[in-house]
């Protein structure tokens, strides 16, 4: 027991030394992956990672970007319309729409991300039923969907109606919570580019989501994030698509404003 | 229903060496997990991953559960002759996966 | 920077150390190096010579879920000369064999994949070619306990 503490803390000490992946702020390739000094998650990633993402063919994201094309076409629901049948071509429609979001939606009355955009055009368009948070088909067509904005800068609304939401966000960012009494802020603005224990602390910009995990060996949601960041302090997860973890996802775009959209990427 | 995929140049010059790149979505349940009442979440995954061209045997894997989810195989030959490329994906529940491409060597 | 308490989770090296549901299954075998000597020899039907295999994997692993490599061998691989089979062995995993790739005489002795590690180890690859005998490429992957989301 004794001797591991002390590897786990010797692998602490010497993690800065060999753990940081190369990064040279001013090489040609990086200049698409910064917006000024913010670094979207790919900046730290290790280069193994990074070929991952950069193949199409071998991004295991792409499997749910196929299965969400598919769903695309797929009619469904009381007015057996699909998805093409209103937006045609998603290549063309749907071009820098999920660059956008989250928004104040005038139907809705309140700010919605793109998953929920999807399943009020599935309910009010479709006459189909919702699909549930973190579902396959819902992370196969938001990921699809957002694709379409790869290459385009994020840019999202945090006047006006989207205001309250825009407070919401930023107050929970900047908040302590969990027994570990630590705020988004403490690691991710004060702390990026050092290390917690041997984990290299990224700016935790949202650019890339939905993101296959190495962890989840999955495809997963900005809010599965949020909630395993939120449980890693040892605080209580809010529920997926929850009013904090949408505020928090508004907030969030509006520090990655600028970089451009990565969907899908591949991260730890 | 898994959906595997391949990628490779199906038009390649006589003597060109390919990379066929491939993929499956998977799981692989490795049979070491638990779940919330403890108990050992059996094991499920890809165990046999086989490559034929026109029926003859071109290169195969026999996976352990210790090959990651969605496990992707890479792997190349020499294009001497044209035909239809087989590739065979086996679940430990007997469940095959199967693709075939036509290549034509030129 | 307040410090963070090291706690129990911080000791367990699994899979993954944030999922309550992830655990090893209780006698789980780890090999011993010996084990794992055993292991290979039996798969390559030969006790190995160090060389004309490369394996290519991460220093350092971003998370030991997935992690990608790569096995070459500098070898024809023409009739009667050829590459027969390439075997990975992680001893260290719950299991230690990781896949066995069989090839025939075409392309090149090269294949690539991604596979998982419990822990810190050597991985080990070893190529048989078709006049019997067996070489291999060690190379040892950290597997870090992540501070928070690793």
């Amino acid at each position: 027991m004794r001797a591991l503490l002390v590897a786990l803390l010797l692998m602490a000490w010497v993690g800065p030394a060999l753990a940081d992946p190369p990064f040279d702020p001013k090489d040609p390739a990086m200049v698409r992956y910064q917006a000024g000094i913010k670094r979207s998650g790919y900046t730290f990633a290790e280069p193994e990672t990074r070929a991952m993402q950069d193949d199409d063919f071998m991004n295991p994201a792409m499997l749910w970007v196929e299965k969400g094309e598919k769903l695309w076409s797929t009619a469904e629901g009381g007015t057996a319309k699909s998805c093409a049948s209103c937006h045609g071509k998603a290549e063309d429609s749907m071009k820098g729409v999920g660059a956008h979001y989250p928004k104040f939606d005038k139907g809705a009355g309140k700010v919605i991300n793109l998953e929920q955009r999807i399943n009020i055009c599935r309910v009010q368009a479709m006459a189909a039923p919702e699909w549930k948070y973190e579902s396959e088909p819902l992370l196969a067509m938001t990921t699809y969907v957002k694709m379409q904005s790869r290459g385009v800068p994020v840019a999202v609304a945090i006047d006006g109606p989207a205001a309250p939401w825009f407070d919401a966000g930023q107050r929970f960012y900047f908040e302590r919570r969990g027994l570990n009494d630590v705020a988004c802020s403490h690691c991710h603005v004060d702390n990026w580019g050092r290390h917690i224990r041997t984990e290299l602390l990224s700016q935790g910009m949202s650019n890339g989501f939905p993101s296959y995990r190495l962890k989840w060996q999955k495809l997963g949601s900005l809010h599965r994030r949020l909630a395993g960041c939120n449980e890693e302090i040892r605080a209580e997860p809010y529920p997926l698509g929850s009013f904090e973890y949408v505020a928090l996802e508004l907030y969030l775009a509006w520090r990655a404003q600028g970089l451009l959209v990565e969907t899908p990427s591949v991260r730890k | 229903m898994p959906t595997p995929k391949v990628k490779f140049n199906e038009t390649p010059a006589k003597g060109e060496i390919v990379e066929v790149k491939t993929m499956i979505d998977h799981d692989m349940e490795s049979g070491q997990r638990k779940d919330a009442a403890g108990k050992v979440i059996a094991r499920k995954i890809i165990n046999t991953f086989t490559v034929t061209l026109n029926g003859k045997p071109l290169f195969s894997a026999d996976l352990a559960p210790a090959i990651s989810a969605n496990p992707a195989v890479n792997f190349f030959f020499t294009a001497t002759e044209g035909g239809t490329l087989d590739f065979t994906w086996i679940d430990d529940d007997g469940s095959r996966y199967g693709l075939s491409r036509a290549i034509t060597v030129t | 920077m307040t410090t963070l308490p090291l706690g129990r989770r911080a000791v367990m090296i699994g899979l993954s150390a944030g999922a309550a549901a992830l655990a090893l299954a209780p006698g789980s075998a780890r090999a011993s190096k010996a084990e794992a000597d055993e292991l290979i020899t039996r798969l390559a039907g030969a006790k190995p010579h160090e060389g004309k295999v490369k394996l290519k994997l991460p220093e350092i692993a971003e998370n030991g879920n997935t992690v990608p490599f790569t096995v070459s061998v500098d070898h024809p691989m023409v009739e009667g000369n050829y590459v027969t089979a390439i075997h990975v062995v992680a001893h260290d995993n719950p299991a230690p064999q990781v896949a066995s790739f069989h090839f025939t005489p075409t392309g090149k002795a090269e294949v690539y994949s991604r596979l998982r590690l419990a822990r810190t180890q050597e991985v080990r690859a070893v190529a048989v070619l078709s006049d019997g005998t067996a070489w291999e490429a060690r190379k040892e992957v950290k597997v870090t306990v992540g501070g928070c989301g690793g």
